[in-house]
């Protein structure tokens, strides 16, 4: 590996001048010859029986080349239980179940065909709470389960749990107990991008599918399996990620729209797009669950933590997609964030009449984070101890393993705290409280930060291309979203192999030319793609610097031709014969020039700038021999999978990641008694990176995180009632805008330089958002004296439990 | 179907358009200028502003046959199309981290186009209160501040 040239500094990410400019391709950008346009017809009841579906009306309308049904369409049957067919048949489970599409001519006239298709339906009572659906004889949403097993219970048959230690001695040990009821709501990932997918297929019956999504090779493997239903078993799929406006885990999963364009382009043998306007993601794309939790923790009367127990019950909605298994990442923060000698975890997922749910950054972290570190507040005021120091008492340390058989390697919380607390003035803001309504609060947080293994792998491959110009083409299976994915290639890459980022170019991801890759999530891609790449860079480094002693002396001697050209008298001061005697090892390459390095007896290269050769070419006469004979050309590859477990998830056991990211933020908050509004003054952030990678593109993660984590204490909710989305806009369900960013944000980074990192790094793209609600919680209880324990804190909950305080 | 006649960045366009779509249909799929992104459809993210007339407008509410005669302005007409073809505003986004997956970025800098012509040299409340309009869901704004406080003292106003 070369020196830290390019890593650590911010040049403009490779893909960002197509984004300014307006040349960046999204799925809504993308058409092709002869596309039709595809559309959904939606379920009118939230849980019914399917009586009679008529398309005729719509078949009629000029300008509609195919409707489809389960009733004239192969079967397919998606999600990882196996639960959600494309097309339903028998009953209707939310309002957002599909019982047709329609493919036409132009979007317009195939919205009106899907509008005309008549449905009749024999309602069924439904259940929209997980009281409803987990109460005596409640309806079942899935009679039988993917195996036609008669169900009796609403309760997915998924079991995530965590018992480590002695909690009853734990609840012995306790001086102080705090305990409470938390909940945070369904959210919208809100990607500005919408939703869409277009499909095509080939003469031969091979599919191509351009796709919004983070999971390209588990999306071949799930379209392959579709492939079967429609006869085309061992033709091949292709996935290819377009621009994405946006992810934050809203392509974890492949979705029902996407097999519906398969669909429709199979059944009229032309490309069908589909895409989703934005009432139609806020009602059709599944949200970040809602949980309810119940958390209980002690300490002793020095503040350290005896004992943990955390319950959560999620409504997952009607079908399960990956995010049914948000309690996988819910272990992390409870069994793993501060030092707890005895942990209870129990989670229950339920299948309701609501929308079902997905993944979102954070995926369950935050969810209970909340209840962790709010009542870990509580044990503070308890105990009499200071809320910073009471986290610094409970601090993880590097090199523990914590009750989950995390294997923390470094763990900069400790130092976070400190920032963050100056930073932040704690000191001097904590405790003013009630006579100013100024108040401070803070929570940490631990996330993956080394890839997360939820998969039996956890790898990533890498293909690194050198053209004949020294351009270094990368092929990556991993998805650029927004997140900086390709600027941390390309400074990886570039210092890895010793050129400079602008010849590095990050290809298109694409199934037919990226090597496998489990997908962007759970933080994983740049930590993934840096090591992947290390290791392709070495090889390649490897084979330039054995083929090096084949030309580098015929090119040096060129370069001192020329010299000698200028300047008659010119003396390189070395003999030639030194060149034929260096050896591969004696090569080094830094920003696209190769030279030679150690004891060569060759001047330095300062003064004898003619032994720099340009890589282009160098490869030039490697692939073009002069001599004649065969030469080469260099592509190499490699794969990475880090060397951690999948958790054994009933035990809540196993070492999950590489390493694990800590870090924490202070909020000052003012609230304004009268109406209930919270004011932000000011937010510290700090976190552990490992390394800084790009400065300003891990900023922006971070920014964007809080930005997150800001709608989720304070805003953000979609409403439901009877199963129906009630807010599918931005009109009635608020994104923080510029306005609420208006508080002054201090990012600070801690530099642990884990050694499983590439250059060190740890995974950021989640975290920013994780500690930003509890850290909220906390700020108003130190302003104001009341905690609220349901997100978003709205200004009604507010006013309610400051008219509960002063009533009581 | 209407014929429209009207300039789009700089140069005299027509077109034929049906008369109850909008201006970002007329520019996306009948013109195929496909830089001006629809976010929401309803006036409320501000992913789709252009200047017509030299005023910032959501193009999602704008009905095309409006623009006869007049001047509108997209993210592909800021700069010239030569070498890299940005302008100093988008490189100012460019190099400050203000585009993330980028979605909003035609948007955001139409917006800013639009506050720099209006004030040279706004304060970060201004910049704030220009953006409100403009949902971004990636960058927490702070590098889009940044971005345009950039190009405003780099170009002394900033002028796309
Ligand atoms: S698309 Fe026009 S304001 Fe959102
Ligand atoms: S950069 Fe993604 S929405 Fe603004």
């Amino acid at each position: 590996m070369s020196s830290l040239r390019h890593v650590g500094t911010s040049p403009p990410r490779p893909e960002g001048g197509d984004k300014v400019g307006g040349r960046a391709r999204y799925i809504h950008d993308i058409t092709v010859p002869g596309m039709l346009h595809g559309a959904i017809r939606y379920s009118d009841h939230a849980h019914a029986r399917i009586r009679r579906i008529d398309t005729s009306r719509a078949e009629a309308l000029p300008g509609v080349r195919a409707v489809i049904t389960a009733f004239n369409t192969p079967e397919i049957i998606i999600g990882f239980m196996g639960d959600n067919p494309v097309l339903k048949k028998d009953k209707v489970r939310q309002f957002r179940d599909e019982l047709a599409a329609v493919a036409a001519e132009d979007a317009e006239t195939a919205r009106a065909a899907a509008e005309l298709i008549e449905v009749e339906y024999e309602p069924l009572p439904g259940v929209f709470s997980v009281e409803e659906a987990l109460a005596e004889g409640a309806p079942l949403i899935h009679e039988t389960d993917r195996r036609g097993k008669p169900l009796s219970s609403n309760r997915l048959p998924l079991i995530f749990g965590h018992d480590s230690g002695d909690l009853a001695a734990g609840e012995t040990a306790a001086a102080f107990v705090a305990e409470g009821s938390f909940s945070t709501p369904l959210i919208q990932q809100s990607c500005m991008g919408t939703a869409g997918a277009l499909a095509e297929f080939d003469s031969n019956g091979n599919l191509t599918i351009t796709a919004k999504t983070q999971i390209p090779f588990l999306a071949q493997r799930d379209f392959t399996k579709a492939m079967a239903s429609l006869g085309l078993k061992g033709c091949s799929v292709r996935v290819v990620v377009p621009t994405l406006g946006g992810g934050f885990g809203t392509g974890l999963d492949t979705h029902v729209y996407e097999y519906i364009s398969i669909l429709l382009a199979w059944r009229t043998g032309k490309p069908v797009r589909v895409l989703y306007n934005r009432e139609q993601e806020f009602a059709y794309l599944s949200p970040r669950q809602s949980t309810e939790s119940r958390v209980r923790q002690g300490c002793d009367k020095q503040g350290r933590l005896t004992f943990r127990s955390v319950e959560v019950v999620q409504d997952n909605g009607a079908y399960a997609s990956w995010g049914a298994t948000y309690p996988s990442v819910m272990l992390l923060p409870t069994t793993s964030l501060y030092r707890v000698p005895a942990v209870r975890f129990r989670s229950d997922i339920v299948y309701t009449n609501n929308t079902y749910c997905q993944a979102m950054r954070g995926y369950g972290n935050p969810e209970v984070t909340l209840g962790i570190e709010s009542t870990l507040d509580e044990l503070a005021e308890l105990s009499g101890i200071d809320p910073l120091e009471i986290r610094r008492i409970n601090c993880n340390q590097p090199g523990e393993v914590t009750p989950m058989g995390l294997k923390v390697g470094t763990c900069g919380l400790a130092e976070c705290l400190d920032r963050a607390g100056e930073r932040s003035a704690w000191s001097e803001k904590r405790g003013q409280g009630r006579a100013t309504s100024r108040g401070i609060g803070i929570s940490s947080l631990i996330h993956v930060g080394g890839g997360g293994k939820i998969y039996r792998s956890d790898g990533s491959g890498i293909i690194l291309k050198l053209d004949d110009y020294g351009v270094v083409h990368v092929n990556y299976g991993g998805v650029e979203m927004g997140q900086g994915l390709h600027s941390a290639i390309s400074l990886m890459v570039a210092d890895g192999l010793g050129v400079k980022p602008s010849s590095v170019i990050v290809n298109q991801t694409d199934t037919a030319t990226c090597p496998w890759d489990v997908g962007t999530h759970a933080s994983r891609g740049a930590f993934m793609a840096g090591n992947a790449a290390l290791k392709a860079c070495a090889k390649l480094r490897a084979r330039l610097f054995e083929w090096a002693p084949r030309v580098y002396g015929d090119l040096v001697a060129e370069n001192i031709k020329r010299a000698r050209r200028r300047d008659g008298d010119f003396d390189p001061g070395f003999t030639e014969e030194l060149l034929a005697k260096l050896t591969p090892g004696q090569f080094e390459l830094l920003d696209g020039e190769l030279f030679p390095h150690g004891e060569t007896g060759l001047p330095p290269l300062e003064d004898a700038p003619w032994l720099k050769v340009d890589l282009g070419r160098f490869l030039r006469a490697v692939h073009f021999p002069r001599a004649g004979g065969a030469g080469t050309v260099f592509t190499e590859e490699a794969f990475y999978e880090p060397a951690t477990e999948l958790p054994d998830w009933e035990k809540g056991y196993g070492n999950m990641s590489a390493s694990y990211t800590y870090g924490c933020q202070a909020i000052e908050v003012e609230v304004d008694q009268e109406t209930g509004q919270v004011t932000v003054l000011k937010l510290v952030s700090a976190l552990d990176v490992g390394r800084v990678l790009n400065p300003q593109t891990l900023k922006g993660q971070v920014y964007g995180g809080i930005a997150q984590g800001l709608g989720y204490a304070l805003y953000e909710e979609v409403k439901t009632e009877g199963g129906r989305v009630l807010n599918p806009g931005f009109t009635d369900y608020k994104l923080p805008t510029a306005s609420e960013m208006a508080f002054p944000i201090e990012l600070e980074f801690v530099e642990t330089d884990d050694a499983s990192g590439p250059f060190g790094a740890k995974g950021v793209g989640e975290p920013g958002l994780v500690p930003t609600a509890p850290a909220m919680a906390n700020a108003i209880q130190d302003a104001i004296g009341v905690r609220i324990r349901d997100l978003p804190i709205t200004p009604e909950k507010i006013l309610d439990a400051l008219a509960a305080r002063d009533g009581a | 179907m209407n014929r429209v006649t009207f300039t789009l960045n700089g140069r005299s366009t027509v077109a034929v358009v049906d008369p109850h779509k909008r201006l970002i249909d007329l520019l996306r799929d009948t013109l195929g200028e496909t830089g001006t992104k629809e976010g929401c459809g309803e006036g409320e993210c501000g992913a789709c502003t252009v200047l017509v007339d030299g005023r910032a407008v959501n193009s999602c509410l704008y009905p095309a046959p409006e623009v006869e005669g007049r001047e509108v302005l997209t993210i592909e007409g800021l700069a010239d199309s030569r070498g890299k073809g940005l302008s100093p505003l988008q490189q100012a986004f460019l190099d400050n981290g203000g585009t993330q997956c980028g979605f909003c970025t035609p948007g955001m800098v139409m917006a800013a186009v639009d506050l720099l012509r209006r004030n040279e040299h706004p304060t970060r409340a201004d910049i704030q209160t220009a953006l409100t309009g403009n949902l971004c869901r990636c960058t927490g704004y702070v590098q889009i501040f940044e971005s345009i406080e950039a190009a405003a003292s780099a170009t002394n106003g900033g002028e796309s």
